[in-house]
């Protein structure tokens, strides 16, 4: 039997079925309007929260957007891997010609380019200045060298070191020297910072969750009477609960916009300069920022990281107010 | 509509404050509970709304046994009970129309019935013109006046009254306690504990009187 059906005071007074939801409705907008009012009556601490909510997630995601620009700017660089093979010095010329034959027919070699140990030697000299040394050289010391592009440029270094292996194997060839072009360690960087930015952002996000804690555990404690005069009067947890929760959203929320806003401020800044350096480069290179669906992805976050904030501390604080 | 049987409330760190109390209290029935300061009359009343539990004994409140009640059940049970407390126990930032709406807020009553139940329970006990005020800029009594109003606004079938006329004038506490037994006759039972026998005596309800621990006069007398 139920408290509520039984007794001649109380039952003819109850609220119809469809009232119960809209009071809950209306319980919940009244929630969020308070948390507004609150958090606007309590200007300065909201302000300082949100900053430092939007700092700690502006971080990893200007992060993440850097990585994702340098990604897509290591993509756009041609032949990453090249290969430098250098023949035995007494190959002959003829020999070499056979040798790029051989390489131009294999399925994994994109093309080759020949350079004679004539064409070497003179290459050298400009570039060396060392012209009167050389003259007196009775013999070449240099190789035939064949410079060979892979059909896949984008190998992975494991690839690339077996591909080695097996064309100094070659008959006639010497040795093989794999130019792991800087894009390969700007690769391999970007797959470090990924982690480091990941292993950052946990520890940011985290931060957050602490700062937005925090935050509502003081106002737990500034509205203890509040809570236990509700509690007196038959207020269910979810009830003393939801004005906090919705408290916790706004500051994770309003941490979102600030982050989106310093992001936003940030790209803005860097644009002109990455243009011009850019065209430097003769690349047609632009950056991209979070867009609307990052930004708004970025408020979803935020009213999570908020929510979840609150959800912990009010579990861990609100219990403990009992009435006495 | 109240039932114990066989209670006894022993604090953690204290002594034996009810000792094996039997009573019953019927539906739609008035009444005062007696007894000296600290003869446990607080104490009995927070055994029936769980804001103590009994150390041994049955208690049954609108045919729910409240031995063993879930943590989750009790803002329901309180919810169909209205309470005056002895310290008021009012919201000193929020206006006084706020402070009684609460249980109504709570319970999710709709706008215009939240305003118009406040207002009438405000203007039973005589503070309507003041609902947009401070508890704070009241007086002991008035204080004690919102809290009667919060405890009657979403009519309860139980009310409990713990001094409600504690910081009353004779005058208005006679006025109090004729408003308590209109409760009663609508078909609320009221329990109230009051040291002011003078007045409760002069009333024609059953008087219940703690003393030592035990239950004196259980039924029947005036
Ligand atoms: N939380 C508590 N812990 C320990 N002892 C308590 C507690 N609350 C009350 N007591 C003791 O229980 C006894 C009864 O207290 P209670 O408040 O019920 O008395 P009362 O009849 O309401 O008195 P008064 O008329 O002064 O309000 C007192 O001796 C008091 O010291
Ligand atoms: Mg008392």
């Amino acid at each position: 039997m139920s408290a509520g059906a039984t007794g001649k005071g109380a039952s003819h007074d109850r609220a119809s079925w469809l009232d119960v939801p809209r009071a809950w409705l209306s319980h919940h907008w009244a929630c969020a309007v308070a948390s507004i009012r609150h958090l606007l009556h309590t200007a300065f601490t909201s302000a300082m929260t949100w900053l430092v909510i939007g700092i700690a997630l502006a971080l990893p995601v200007s992060m993440l957007i850097a990585l994702d620009n340098a990604h897509r700017f290591s993509s756009r660089l041609d032949s990453p891997v090249q290969l430098s093979l250098f023949l035995d010095p007494e190959q002959t010329l003829a020999a070499a010609w056979q040798l790029q034959q051989t390489l131009e027919e294999r399925e994994d070699v994109a093309s080759t380019r020949l350079v004679t140990k004539e064409e070497a030697l003179r290459e050298f000299q400009e570039l060396s200045g060392f012209d009167d040394i050389l003259l007196h050289l009775e013999e070449n010391p240099l190789p035939h060298l064949i410079v060979v592009s892979p059909a896949d440029p984008r190998m992975s270094a494991g690839a690339a070191a077996n591909w080695q292996s097996e064309l100094q194997a070659l008959p006639g060839a010497g040795r093989a020297i794999l130019d792991m072009e800087w894009v390969q360690r700007l690769n391999s960087l970007i797959r470090l910072s990924e982690r480091l930015v990941a292993a950052v952002g946990l520890l940011l996000t985290l931060g957050a969750l602490l700062v937005v804690g925090n935050t509502i555990r003081l106002a737990i404690e500034n509205r203890r009477q509040e809570i236990v005069v509700i509690k007196l009067v038959g207020g269910s947890n979810a009830f003393v609960r939801r004005p906090f929760l919705y408290t916790g959203v706004a500051y994770g929320l309003g941490g979102a916009l600030v982050a989106w806003l310093v992001i936003a401020a940030t790209l803005w800044q860097l644009e002109e300069p990455l243009r011009s350096l850019a065209q430097d480069y003769q690349s047609e290179f632009t950056l991209l920022g979070l867009g609307w669906k990052g930004g708004l992805s970025l408020l979803m976050a935020g009213a999570v990281l908020g929510l979840s904030g609150s959800w912990l501390s009010v579990s861990r604080h609100l219990s403990r107010i009992q009435p006495r | 509509m109240i039932r114990f049987e066989r209670v006894s409330k022993r604090y953690t760190q204290g002594h034996t404050v009810l000792d094996e109390i039997s009573f019953t209290v019927d539906s739609g029935e008035l009444v005062f509970l007696t007894g000296r300061s600290g003869a446990g009359k607080t104490t009995l009343l927070k055994l029936i709304i769980l804001l103590e539990r009994a150390s041994r004994g049955q208690i049954q409140v609108n045919g729910q046994n409240l031995t063993g009640l879930p943590l989750r059940k009790i803002p329901r049970l309180r919810r169909n009970i209205g309470v005056v407390f002895q310290d008021h126990q009012l919201l000193f930032d929020r206006s006084i129309f706020d402070n009684v709406a609460l249980p109504l807020r709570i319970a999710g009553c709709s706008r215009r019935e939240l305003g118009k139940r406040t207002r009438a329970a405000l203007d039973k006990v005589g503070l309507l013109s003041r609902e947009r005020d401070m508890p704070i800029t009241l007086s002991g009594g008035e204080q004690q006046r919102v809290g009667i109003a919060r405890a009657m606004v979403n009519k309860p079938n139980l009310l409990l009254a713990d001094e409600p006329t504690g910081n009353l004038d004779p005058e208005l506490s006679a006025e109090i306690m004729s408003l308590l037994e209109q409760f009663s006759q609508a078909g609320t039972t009221v329990l109230v504990a009051s040291h002011d026998l003078a007045l409760i005596s002069r009333m024609r309800h059953r008087i219940m009187t703690l003393r030592d621990g035990r239950m004196l006069t259980a039924s029947g007398e005036y």
